[in-house]
């Protein structure tokens, strides 16, 4: 099949995409054989420990590590000096790894210990001196904006700010997106509604903690084992960080005990080398739970205030948002994309977003499933449920009649190719869910999100093994189950039974660069890679065929595993299966492989539609999701049950951010809730079972139609449940996490208000 | 000639909200948009996507741009 | 810091080792006696990511000392497969897809065979609550509810 004929996955009769085989992987990961980051080891390795701030911002005068030296069994100590200031680029990075200068949050990283065993590294790093001026500091978005508030870098100007202001603040960049103009847009309306909304930020909260074994030898070669998300970005961050070949650094991804985001960025592994480097041994550090909380990467916080109106007949006249993102100490909060997607499910003629990305005495934000779309759906969608109830219009209508569609212009920019809003708003008015009879103190929500999706650059490797199978070598960690997809990707394509196809992660030394897994990118763009090398491999299986047929490779095709004549014209041969030219390859021209490498573009955005039943205790405040209906839209599922996997995932990943999860800071900046027993994720308990609906709408980017199916669905939980729990409390909720306590004070708020009128 | 359709941040540094450039591929597209619009050429270093039609390009600097095409520029995305 | 000598029973054999007093039994199974497939999660007893069966009993392994394991029976998740042969918890984990990246499902493995043990035909809820004390951030936790219903329907066909 020739690279840009697309099939028609409306029609075309797929033999495995859309069935649901047994995931390659899964054996090893029910009986304990699958090795993640902190299950390697090697002989005579020393454990890692990592020394950090206890204040939230403090100048660091010096660094003494002599006493902690001199311990017997401590073999190397590093400090922020180990390393080397390379890019401009890279400064964050290491500044973040190793704090230097200043400590910029509380668990910033100061210094690490590398000994012969863990009690031997913790009495080390307590030995370790660090003279800290402590300075004031700012953890709330809001006030880190304010003149005067502490200030993080004083070289911190606001960019795209015209002009440019002249003294540095907190405020890194402000960003806009929109056209039209929504003060034009307002006029039009009969109704406006303008609320201020806030979120607290929460952690990816993966189960296995950051964890790593670096062994550097004498001749400057290295080994790193790590649990991430892209081990060709470690790779390429920790040889610069070191100052080495990035040839010389052989990374291999370990298994991955979940991520979200959380694991697209070093931490450890630079300090790890670094310590091996040092002592001349393999070194080991795995994270603490309470490391993960207080220095690997939560969500932004936000505070963000939005501006709606609408006609009576339904139709969104104007809409502006202004979001404001504190993403810990350095710049980089997702505020960009919130702006981008805060109306994108919408089809309007004036909207603006404004974003303002904030610095703050936090650790720095990592990247969480969507990154900054689910608190700006949270604001968007609250005020479209109020204009709904106001103007007596059913929540669905009211979104359907303002949907984008195909060549609607996105509030981002460009217009949108075929996406599938409309079908997904469709299904969930048809689900018998929403007209489900609803019990006493129960409320329903309903909410849509918007995700890009992105491709990256992608690699892929097919050989065709002497007995007929195939051994497909990938570059970017199974994080959900992709392995299986690539697997049934490639004996589709081939024409060969699941089972023939074994999918392997390969180290960064055997397989050309990937980007990291992320941005719902995989099934698409590995997906894709994986498609075009078994088509790259069909036709060198179809010119060994003609070879040993003594025909031209333009008169063989190649059908359900088998070569074949094109015609009867082309001669009669017997068909070759993929299995007979396998056997003879060492004779008809040495060993058979397929190759990709590509810029992966063209994946397609995606839309979801969440509706939630929430019971709310009036004595209590306490929440409980009685119901829950997820319906989104894959483009084409390829194994549907880990496509419903990600939707339910990210329904409750979006609950606990809802009504549980936050981060707690006291006024000394520290953060007061480093552990689960505090940082209280979903347990099974606190659930209903979570309905899906997969909707198929092609994407036109990708051979098969898929579309990244992972993110979106994080997108509109915590609107919908807003939406749910504030028609069940009949008071509106603008504050995340909806704990009980907050509840309860909306409740006793709207009762004195009652009172008093 | 490629008319380039720029909002918020990038209309602001163009100081309009589309631009017209001589290009055959984005590549082509992003050096000249440098050159003529001196002050969006820091935004063009941070890394920016590319949009033809609907369909956002991030990494993929020779795709061509076909005659007629609708061409957005937005910043670079990232993902979780 | 002192050592003890330990002898113990994991997944029916006789094991000795040596550990130091304030070793937890999950730093002995992965350490020293490469049973890795018990997880450490959070080294507090919150994420059930290191539960193990102690004389038929769910526990957290690192809320246990190494030195607690004398002349008790340690039942890992190495443990739970006959041989060759899958228990129909592990089978029917793969055919629920009740796992994403699988770090908790050693975990939940050995919770949910705890709860089959005593009590073979659980209600939904009293699956949600006997599993409340293990953490899933991927799933979400109905596929895995339903693979527990499932098993324990196969079990009970015996």
């Amino acid at each position: 099949m020739p690279l840009d004929s697309n099939i028609d996955p409306a029609t075309h009769k797929f033999n495995l995409v859309g069935t649901r085989p047994l995931r390659p992987d899964g054996v090893d990961k029910v009986t304990g054989r699958a090795k993640f980051g902190a299950d390697a080891n090697a002989p005579g390795m020393l454990v890692g420990k990592i020394l950090r701030s206890p204040h939230p911002h403090a100048r660091i005068r010096s660094i003494n590590t002599a006493k902690a030296a001199k311990l017997p069994g401590v073999k190397a100590i590093v400090t922020a000096a180990d390393f080397k200031e390379g890019k401009r680029a890279l400064r964050d990075v290491l500044c973040n790894v190793m704090a230097r200068g200043k400590a910029l949050y509380d668990g910033h990283a100061v210094a690490a210990v590398a000994a012969t065993s863990a009690s031997v590294a913790r009495k080390a790093l307590k030995l370790i001196q660090v003279d800290y001026e402590i300075l004031p500091h700012v953890t709330d978005v809001d006030e880190a904006m304010k003149p005067g508030a502490p200030l993080l870098h004083d070289d911190m100007i606001t960019a795209h700010v015209d002009p440019a202001p002249k003294k540095p603040s907190n405020v890194a960049a402000r960003c806009e997106f929109g056209h039209g103009d929504p003060e034009v847009g307002f006029k039009q309306a009969d109704v406006v509604i303008e609320r201020s909304f806030r979120t607290e930020a929460t952690h990816q909260g993966y189960i296995e903690p950051h964890a790593c074994l670096a062994s550097m030898g004498m001749d400057g070669q290295g080994e790193l084992w790590v649990c991430t998300q892209g081990h060709y970005m470690v790779r390429n961050t920790c040889a610069a960080l070191l100052g080495m070949d990035v040839s010389k650094l052989r990374v291999t991804a370990s298994e991955i005990g979940g991520g979200f985001g959380g694991k697209t960025t070093v931490f450890i592994e630079p300090v790890a080398l670094a310590l091996s480097r040092k002592a001349g041994k393999p070194v080991k550090i795995v994270m603490s739970r309470e490391e993960v909380f207080r220095a690997s990467g939560p969500t932004s916080s936000s505070s963000m205030d939005v501006k709606i109106g609408v006609t009576k007949a339904g139709r969104i006249t104007g809409a502006l948002a202004e979001i404001r993102m504190q993403g810990g100490a350095f710049a980089g909060a997702p505020v960009e994309l919130g702006a981008m997607s805060a109306f994108a499910c919408y089809d309007l003629e004036h909207v603006k977003s404004v974003g303002w990305d904030v610095v703050t005495n936090r650790p720095k934000q990592a990247a969480y499933r969507a990154p900054g779309a689910p608190m700006v759906a949270f604001a968007v969608e609250s005020v479209l449920d109020e204009l709904a109830r106001k103007i007596g219009m059913d929540p669905i209508e009211l979104r359907l009649k303002n949907a984008a569609k195909e060549g609607t212009q996105s509030s981002y920019g460009p217009k949108y190719n075929r996406i599938g809003l409309r079908q997904c708003l469709e299904a969930t008015r048809n689900h018998p869910h929403y007209t489900a009879p609803l019990g006493p103190n129960e409320g329903r929500g309903v909410a849509a999100g918007f995700w890009f999706n992105f491709g990256g650059q992608t690699c892929v490797s097919l050989n065709i093994n002497i007995d007929g199978t195939v051994a497909l070598a990938v570059g970017t960690p199974d994080i959900g189950g992709s392995r299986a997809s690539m697997c049934m990707i490639a004996a589709e394509e081939l024409g060969i039974p699941y089972d023939k196809v074994r999918a392997i992660v390969a180290d960064t030394s055997s397989l050309g660069y990937n980007d990291i897994s992320e941005g719902s990118r995989v099934t698409f763009s590995t997906g894709l890679a994986t498609i075009q090398a078994a088509r790259d491999a069909i036709g060198k299986l179809c010119a060994r065929a003609a070879k040993t047929w003594g025909i031209s490779p333009e008169a063989v095709v190649w059908e359900n595993g088998h070569a074949k004549p094109s015609s009867p014209n082309a001669g009669d041969f017997a068909p070759l299966s993929l299995a007979d030219i396998a056997k003879k390859a060492g004779n008809t021209g040495g060993p058979i492989a397929g190759h990709f490498e590509v810029n992966a573009d063209g994946a397609g955005v995606s839309f979801a539609i969440h509706l939630a039943d929430a019971a709310v205790d009036p004595e209590t405040g306490r929440v409980q999701i009685k119901r829950y209906t997820v319906i989104q839209d894959a483009g084409k599922a390829v194994h549907p049950s880990y496509v419903e996997g990600q939707f339910q995932g990210g329904a409750v990943q979006g609950i606990g951010w809802a009504l549980n999860e936050e981060y707690v800071y006291g006024k000394d900046g520290r953060l007061q809730n480093a552990g689960f027993l505090d940082y209280r994720i979903p347990v099974a308990s606190d659930l209903p079972m979570i309905d899906t609906v997969i909707v198929e709408v092609p994407n036109p980017g990708h051979p098969y139609g898929v579309r990244g199916v992972g993110e979106t669905s994080i997108v509109p939980p915590l609107a919908a449940i807003a939406n749910a729990v504030s028609a069940a409390a009949d008071v509106r909720l603008t504050e995340l996490p909806m704990s009980p306590p907050r509840v309860l004070k909306a409740i006793d708020g709207k009762a004195a208000g009652k009172a008093r009128r | 000639m490629v008319q380039v359709k720029l909002s918020g941040s990038f209309k602001q540094a163009a100081g309009r909200a589309e631009v017209e450039v001589e290009a055959a591929n984005i590549h082509q597209l992003l050096t000249r948009l440098g050159q003529d619009h001196p002050k969006l050429k820091p935004m063009l270093d941070r890394g920016v996507a590319v949009a033809i039609d609907g369909q956002i390009y991030r990494d993929d600097q020779f795709r061509p741009i076909p005659a007629g095409s609708e061409v957005f520029l937005l910043p670079r995305l990232a993902g979780g | 810091m002192s050592t003890v000598r330990v002898s113990t029973t994991i997944n029916g054999d006789a094991v000795a080792y040596l550990c130091e007093v304030d070793e937890t039994l999950l730093d002995v199974l992965r350490d020293r006696l490469g049973l890795t497939g018990s997880k450490e999660g959070c080294s507090t007893g919150d994420c059930g990511a290191c539960s193990v069966m102690l004389d038929g009993r769910v526990v957290c392994s690192c809320l246990v000392l190494g030195a607690e394991a004398e002349g008790r029976d340690i039942r890992t998740v190495e443990g739970l497969a006959a041989g060759d042969k899958l228990h129909p918890l592990q089978e029917k984990f793969l055919e629920f897809a009740a796992l994403q990246c699988g770090v908790c499902t050693p975990g939940f493995l050995v919770a949910a065979k705890a709860l089959l043990d005593r009590n073979p035909d659980p209600s939904e809820t009293e699956i949600r609550f006997a599993l409340a004390g293990n953490l899933c951030r991927c799933t979400g936790y109905d596929k895995i509810v339903r693979a527990v219903q499932s098993a324990a329907a196969e079990l009970r066909k015996g």
